[in-house]
Protein backbone atom coordinates (compact mmCIF):
# COMPACT_ATOMS: atom_id res chain seq x y z
CA UNK A 1 0.00 0.00 0.00
CA UNK A 2 1.49 3.31 -1.02
CA UNK A 3 1.55 6.48 1.02
CA UNK A 4 -1.05 8.14 -1.24
CA UNK A 5 -3.41 5.24 -0.69
CA UNK A 6 -2.95 5.56 3.04
CA UNK A 7 -3.79 9.25 2.86
CA UNK A 8 -6.91 8.57 0.78
CA UNK A 9 -8.04 5.98 3.30
CA UNK A 10 -7.55 8.42 6.15
CA UNK A 11 -9.50 11.11 4.26
CA UNK A 12 -12.33 8.69 3.58
CA UNK A 13 -12.36 7.59 7.21
CA UNK A 14 -12.79 11.20 8.28
CA UNK A 15 -15.87 11.48 6.10
CA UNK A 16 -17.30 8.26 7.52
CA UNK A 17 -16.22 5.70 4.92
CA UNK A 18 -14.19 2.81 6.26
CA UNK A 19 -11.89 0.98 3.89
CA UNK A 20 -9.98 -2.05 5.02
CA UNK A 21 -8.33 -5.22 3.81
CA UNK A 22 -9.36 -8.78 4.58
CA UNK A 23 -6.09 -9.20 6.48
CA UNK A 24 -6.74 -6.17 8.69
CA UNK A 25 -10.32 -7.24 9.31
CA UNK A 26 -9.22 -10.75 10.24
CA UNK A 27 -6.50 -9.54 12.58
CA UNK A 28 -8.74 -6.87 14.08
CA UNK A 29 -11.36 -9.48 14.89
CA UNK A 30 -9.11 -12.06 16.42
CA UNK A 31 -6.86 -9.61 18.28
CA UNK A 32 -9.93 -8.30 20.09
CA UNK A 33 -11.23 -11.72 21.08
CA UNK A 34 -8.21 -13.49 22.53
CA UNK A 35 -9.72 -16.12 24.81
CA UNK A 36 -7.30 -17.30 27.49
CA UNK A 37 -7.16 -20.77 28.92
CA UNK A 38 -8.42 -20.89 32.49
CA UNK A 39 -5.23 -22.20 33.88
CA UNK A 40 -3.30 -20.94 36.88
CA UNK A 41 -0.13 -22.42 38.32
CA UNK A 42 0.90 -20.32 41.31
CA UNK A 43 0.71 -16.86 42.84
CA UNK A 44 0.74 -15.12 39.41
CA UNK A 45 -2.64 -16.76 38.86
CA UNK A 46 -4.02 -14.61 41.67
CA UNK A 47 -2.92 -11.53 39.75
CA UNK A 48 -4.44 -13.02 36.60
CA UNK A 49 -7.73 -13.49 38.47
CA UNK A 50 -7.51 -9.91 39.73
CA UNK A 51 -6.99 -8.76 36.14
CA UNK A 52 -10.20 -10.50 35.13
CA UNK A 53 -12.21 -8.89 37.91
CA UNK A 54 -13.96 -5.53 37.83
CA UNK A 55 -11.12 -3.40 39.18
CA UNK A 56 -8.81 -4.15 36.27
CA UNK A 57 -11.40 -5.63 33.89
CA UNK A 58 -9.66 -7.63 31.21
CA UNK A 59 -13.04 -7.60 29.40
CA UNK A 60 -12.09 -4.20 28.01
CA UNK A 61 -9.68 -6.09 25.74
CA UNK A 62 -12.10 -8.86 24.81
CA UNK A 63 -10.24 -11.47 26.85
CA UNK A 64 -12.62 -12.03 29.72
CA UNK A 65 -13.78 -15.39 28.38
CA UNK A 66 -11.48 -17.71 30.31
CA UNK A 67 -12.13 -21.12 28.76
CA UNK A 68 -11.98 -24.23 30.92
CA UNK A 69 -11.17 -26.36 27.87
CA UNK A 70 -8.04 -26.01 25.73
CA UNK A 71 -10.19 -26.68 22.63
CA UNK A 72 -11.79 -23.26 22.95
CA UNK A 73 -8.78 -21.20 24.02
CA UNK A 74 -6.46 -19.00 21.94
CA UNK A 75 -4.04 -17.93 24.62
CA UNK A 76 -2.22 -19.80 27.34
CA UNK A 77 -1.15 -17.54 30.21
CA UNK A 78 1.54 -19.54 31.99
CA UNK A 79 0.98 -17.85 35.33
CA UNK A 80 3.41 -19.16 37.88
CA UNK A 81 6.11 -21.65 38.68
CA UNK A 82 6.22 -24.57 36.28
CA UNK A 83 7.49 -27.60 38.14
CA UNK A 84 9.00 -30.50 36.28
CA UNK A 85 6.00 -32.51 37.30
CA UNK A 86 3.67 -29.96 35.72
CA UNK A 87 5.67 -29.22 32.56
CA UNK A 88 4.40 -32.25 30.54
CA UNK A 89 0.82 -31.25 31.33
CA UNK A 90 1.46 -27.65 30.27
CA UNK A 91 2.92 -28.80 26.94
CA UNK A 92 0.11 -31.30 26.42
CA UNK A 93 -2.51 -28.62 27.05
CA UNK A 94 -0.71 -26.35 24.60
CA UNK A 95 -0.80 -29.14 22.03
CA UNK A 96 -4.52 -29.55 22.55
CA UNK A 97 -5.26 -25.90 21.85
CA UNK A 98 -6.42 -25.16 18.29
CA UNK A 99 -4.41 -22.89 16.01
CA UNK A 100 -3.82 -19.96 16.12
CA UNK A 101 -2.52 -20.19 19.67
CA UNK A 102 -0.36 -17.86 21.72
CA UNK A 103 1.56 -18.09 24.97
CA UNK A 104 2.21 -15.42 27.57
CA UNK A 105 4.89 -16.32 30.12
CA UNK A 106 3.72 -14.38 33.15
CA UNK A 107 6.18 -13.67 35.90
CA UNK A 108 9.75 -14.55 36.71
CA UNK A 109 9.02 -18.24 37.34
CA UNK A 110 7.40 -18.89 33.97
CA UNK A 111 10.24 -17.00 32.26
CA UNK A 112 13.22 -18.50 34.04
CA UNK A 113 12.27 -20.32 37.24
CA UNK A 114 12.46 -17.05 39.14
CA UNK A 115 13.27 -17.25 42.84
CA UNK A 116 12.91 -21.03 42.66
CA UNK A 117 15.40 -21.41 39.82
CA UNK A 118 17.83 -23.36 42.04
CA UNK A 119 15.12 -25.84 42.97
CA UNK A 120 15.70 -29.37 41.73
CA UNK A 121 12.13 -29.71 40.50
CA UNK A 122 11.57 -26.30 38.93
CA UNK A 123 11.60 -25.83 35.18
CA UNK A 124 13.93 -23.01 34.20
CA UNK A 125 11.46 -21.31 31.91
CA UNK A 126 8.51 -22.63 29.93
CA UNK A 127 10.09 -21.31 26.73
CA UNK A 128 12.28 -24.41 26.79
CA UNK A 129 9.33 -26.42 25.49
CA UNK A 130 6.79 -24.13 23.87
CA UNK A 131 7.20 -20.91 21.89
CA UNK A 132 6.42 -17.92 24.11
CA UNK A 133 5.05 -14.80 22.43
CA UNK A 134 5.15 -12.31 25.31
CA UNK A 135 7.28 -12.42 28.45
CA UNK A 136 5.98 -10.38 31.40
CA UNK A 137 8.63 -9.78 34.06
CA UNK A 138 7.68 -9.31 37.69
CA UNK A 139 7.25 -11.37 40.83
CA UNK A 140 4.33 -11.42 40.49
CA UNK A 141 3.52 -8.88 37.76
CA UNK A 142 0.67 -6.59 38.67
CA UNK A 143 -2.58 -6.90 36.71
CA UNK A 144 -1.63 -3.77 34.75
CA UNK A 145 1.49 -5.58 33.59
CA UNK A 146 -0.62 -8.51 32.41
CA UNK A 147 -2.90 -6.12 30.56
CA UNK A 148 0.15 -4.51 28.97
CA UNK A 149 1.38 -7.94 27.95
CA UNK A 150 -2.01 -8.67 26.43
CA UNK A 151 -1.89 -5.39 24.50
CA UNK A 152 1.58 -6.30 23.22
CA UNK A 153 0.18 -9.65 22.08
CA UNK A 154 -2.70 -7.90 20.34
CA UNK A 155 -0.17 -5.69 18.61
CA UNK A 156 1.71 -8.80 17.52
CA UNK A 157 -1.46 -10.44 16.19
CA UNK A 158 -2.39 -7.32 14.22
CA UNK A 159 0.96 -7.38 12.42
CA UNK A 160 0.69 -11.00 11.27
CA UNK A 161 0.33 -11.56 7.55
CA UNK A 162 -2.48 -13.56 6.06
CA UNK A 163 -0.53 -14.58 2.97
CA UNK A 164 3.06 -14.59 1.82
CA UNK A 165 6.21 -16.35 2.89
CA UNK A 166 6.40 -14.97 6.43
CA UNK A 167 2.85 -15.80 7.39
CA UNK A 168 2.50 -17.29 10.87
CA UNK A 169 2.52 -20.97 11.73
CA UNK A 170 -1.22 -21.48 11.89
CA UNK A 171 -1.60 -20.52 8.23
CA UNK A 172 1.10 -22.90 7.01
CA UNK A 173 0.27 -26.51 6.33
CA UNK A 174 3.93 -27.60 6.36
CA UNK A 175 4.61 -26.52 9.97
CA UNK A 176 3.20 -28.62 12.77
CA UNK A 177 1.53 -26.95 15.74
CA UNK A 178 2.43 -29.83 18.01
CA UNK A 179 5.41 -29.79 20.32
CA UNK A 180 7.03 -32.86 21.91
CA UNK A 181 5.85 -33.54 25.44
CA UNK A 182 8.76 -34.13 27.84
CA UNK A 183 8.91 -37.36 29.82
CA UNK A 184 10.34 -38.08 33.24
CA UNK A 185 13.88 -39.39 32.93
CA UNK A 186 16.28 -40.62 35.57
CA UNK A 187 17.25 -37.19 36.89
CA UNK A 188 15.55 -34.60 34.68
CA UNK A 189 12.85 -34.20 32.09
CA UNK A 190 13.77 -35.81 28.81
CA UNK A 191 14.53 -34.01 26.62
CA UNK A 192 15.63 -31.17 28.98
CA UNK A 193 14.56 -28.69 26.31
CA UNK A 194 13.06 -28.62 22.84
CA UNK A 195 15.92 -27.61 20.52
CA UNK A 196 13.40 -26.31 17.98
CA UNK A 197 12.35 -23.49 20.31
CA UNK A 198 15.27 -23.06 22.71
CA UNK A 199 19.00 -23.58 22.71
CA UNK A 200 21.05 -23.29 25.90
CA UNK A 201 23.17 -20.14 25.94
CA UNK A 202 26.93 -20.52 25.68
CA UNK A 203 28.44 -19.97 29.12
CA UNK A 204 30.88 -17.04 29.20
CA UNK A 205 33.98 -18.05 31.15
CA UNK A 206 36.45 -15.31 31.88
CA UNK A 207 40.13 -15.80 32.54
CA UNK A 208 40.51 -19.17 30.88
CA UNK B 1 -54.49 -7.96 0.18
CA UNK B 2 -55.40 -11.38 -1.07
CA UNK B 3 -53.30 -13.88 0.87
CA UNK B 4 -53.17 -17.36 -0.66
CA UNK B 5 -52.21 -18.99 2.63
CA UNK B 6 -51.77 -17.55 6.11
CA UNK B 7 -48.91 -19.94 6.71
CA UNK B 8 -46.55 -18.94 3.90
CA UNK B 9 -44.43 -16.94 6.34
CA UNK B 10 -43.59 -20.22 8.11
CA UNK B 11 -41.83 -21.35 4.94
CA UNK B 12 -39.86 -18.09 4.86
CA UNK B 13 -39.11 -18.47 8.57
CA UNK B 14 -37.84 -22.02 8.04
CA UNK B 15 -35.70 -20.97 5.09
CA UNK B 16 -34.11 -18.11 7.05
CA UNK B 17 -33.54 -20.39 10.04
CA UNK B 18 -31.72 -22.81 7.75
CA UNK B 19 -29.67 -20.30 5.76
CA UNK B 20 -28.69 -18.05 8.68
CA UNK B 21 -26.50 -20.62 10.49
CA UNK B 22 -25.31 -22.16 7.22
CA UNK B 23 -23.68 -18.92 6.03
CA UNK B 24 -21.10 -18.65 8.87
CA UNK B 25 -20.49 -22.39 8.72
CA UNK B 26 -19.83 -22.17 4.99
CA UNK B 27 -17.61 -19.11 5.51
CA UNK B 28 -15.60 -20.95 8.17
CA UNK B 29 -15.24 -23.93 5.83
CA UNK B 30 -14.12 -21.65 2.99
CA UNK B 31 -11.67 -19.88 5.29
CA UNK B 32 -9.99 -23.10 6.31
CA UNK B 33 -9.85 -24.33 2.70
CA UNK B 34 -8.22 -21.12 1.46
CA UNK B 35 -6.09 -19.92 4.38
CA UNK B 36 -5.94 -21.97 7.54
CA UNK B 37 -5.04 -25.66 7.23
CA UNK B 38 -6.33 -28.21 9.72
CA UNK B 39 -3.71 -29.90 11.87
CA UNK B 40 -5.27 -32.79 13.72
CA UNK B 41 -3.10 -35.17 15.70
CA UNK B 42 -3.55 -37.97 18.16
CA UNK B 43 -2.73 -35.82 21.15
CA UNK B 44 -4.87 -32.92 20.01
CA UNK B 45 -7.87 -35.16 19.46
CA UNK B 46 -7.44 -36.98 22.76
CA UNK B 47 -10.67 -37.25 24.71
CA UNK B 48 -9.25 -36.20 28.05
CA UNK B 49 -8.46 -32.49 28.15
CA UNK B 50 -6.92 -31.90 31.56
CA UNK B 51 -3.34 -32.17 30.40
CA UNK B 52 -2.93 -35.67 31.73
CA UNK B 53 -2.84 -38.82 29.70
CA UNK B 54 -5.79 -41.07 30.36
CA UNK B 55 -4.82 -44.38 31.90
CA UNK B 56 -6.67 -47.66 31.84
CA UNK B 57 -9.98 -48.52 30.29
CA UNK B 58 -13.01 -46.32 30.82
CA UNK B 59 -15.27 -49.41 30.58
CA UNK B 60 -14.94 -50.68 34.11
CA UNK B 61 -17.40 -52.76 36.10
CA UNK B 62 -19.19 -51.50 39.18
CA UNK B 63 -20.13 -53.79 42.04
CA UNK B 64 -23.77 -54.83 41.93
CA UNK B 65 -23.93 -54.23 45.71
CA UNK B 66 -24.18 -50.53 45.04
CA UNK B 67 -27.91 -51.04 44.46
CA UNK B 68 -28.35 -50.81 48.24
CA UNK B 69 -26.97 -47.27 48.26
CA UNK B 70 -29.32 -46.40 45.40
CA UNK B 71 -32.28 -47.69 47.44
CA UNK B 72 -31.23 -45.85 50.59
CA UNK B 73 -30.81 -42.70 48.51
CA UNK B 74 -34.32 -43.19 47.13
CA UNK B 75 -35.75 -43.40 50.65
CA UNK B 76 -34.49 -39.93 51.51
CA UNK B 77 -35.16 -38.58 48.02
CA UNK B 78 -38.84 -39.67 47.88
CA UNK B 79 -39.31 -38.49 51.40
CA UNK B 80 -38.12 -35.01 50.46
CA UNK B 81 -40.51 -34.85 47.48
CA UNK B 82 -43.47 -35.41 49.80
CA UNK B 83 -42.15 -33.55 52.82
CA UNK B 84 -41.59 -30.21 51.12
CA UNK B 85 -45.26 -29.67 50.05
CA UNK B 86 -46.28 -31.05 53.45
CA UNK B 87 -44.13 -28.49 55.23
CA UNK B 88 -45.40 -25.69 52.98
CA UNK B 89 -49.07 -26.51 53.68
CA UNK B 90 -48.53 -27.52 57.31
CA UNK B 91 -50.44 -24.67 58.96
CA UNK B 92 -53.60 -25.27 56.91
CA UNK B 93 -53.71 -29.07 57.21
CA UNK B 94 -56.33 -30.92 59.30
CA UNK B 95 -55.17 -33.23 62.09
CA UNK B 96 -55.95 -36.36 60.02
CA UNK B 97 -53.62 -35.30 57.24
CA UNK B 98 -50.79 -34.63 59.68
CA UNK B 99 -51.23 -38.02 61.30
CA UNK B 100 -51.21 -39.67 57.84
CA UNK B 101 -48.04 -37.81 56.93
CA UNK B 102 -46.34 -38.81 60.18
CA UNK B 103 -47.27 -42.42 59.41
CA UNK B 104 -45.63 -42.04 56.00
CA UNK B 105 -42.49 -40.62 57.60
CA UNK B 106 -42.50 -43.54 60.02
CA UNK B 107 -42.69 -46.03 57.13
CA UNK B 108 -39.78 -44.37 55.35
CA UNK B 109 -37.74 -44.07 58.55
CA UNK B 110 -38.35 -47.76 59.17
CA UNK B 111 -36.65 -48.54 55.88
CA UNK B 112 -33.67 -46.44 56.94
CA UNK B 113 -33.54 -48.18 60.34
CA UNK B 114 -33.67 -51.54 58.58
CA UNK B 115 -30.74 -50.55 56.32
CA UNK B 116 -28.83 -49.21 59.32
CA UNK B 117 -29.48 -52.37 61.32
CA UNK B 118 -28.24 -54.57 58.50
CA UNK B 119 -25.00 -52.56 58.44
CA UNK B 120 -25.42 -51.09 54.95
CA UNK B 121 -24.38 -47.65 56.14
CA UNK B 122 -20.95 -48.92 57.17
CA UNK B 123 -18.30 -47.75 54.74
CA UNK B 124 -16.13 -50.68 53.77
Amino acid sequence: MTEADEKTIQDLRRSGILLTTLEDLYNWGRSNSVWPLQFGLACCAIEMIAASMSRFDIARFGSEVFRPSPRQADLMIVSGTVTKKMAPQVVRLYNQMPEPKYVIAMGACAISGGPFKQGYNVLKGIDRYIPVDVHIPGCPPRPEALLHGLMELQEKIREQNLTGENRPRHLRSDVSGEFPVPEFGTCDLEPPSNPAVWTPPEPIREGL
Amino acid sequence: MDNPSPYWFLVVFGAVALVFPLIPLALARLWFLVFSPQKPSKEKNAVYECGLESKGDSWMQMKIHYYLYAIVFLIVDVEAVFLIPFAAAYAALPVGAIVAMLFFVLLVAEGLVWAWGRGFLEWK
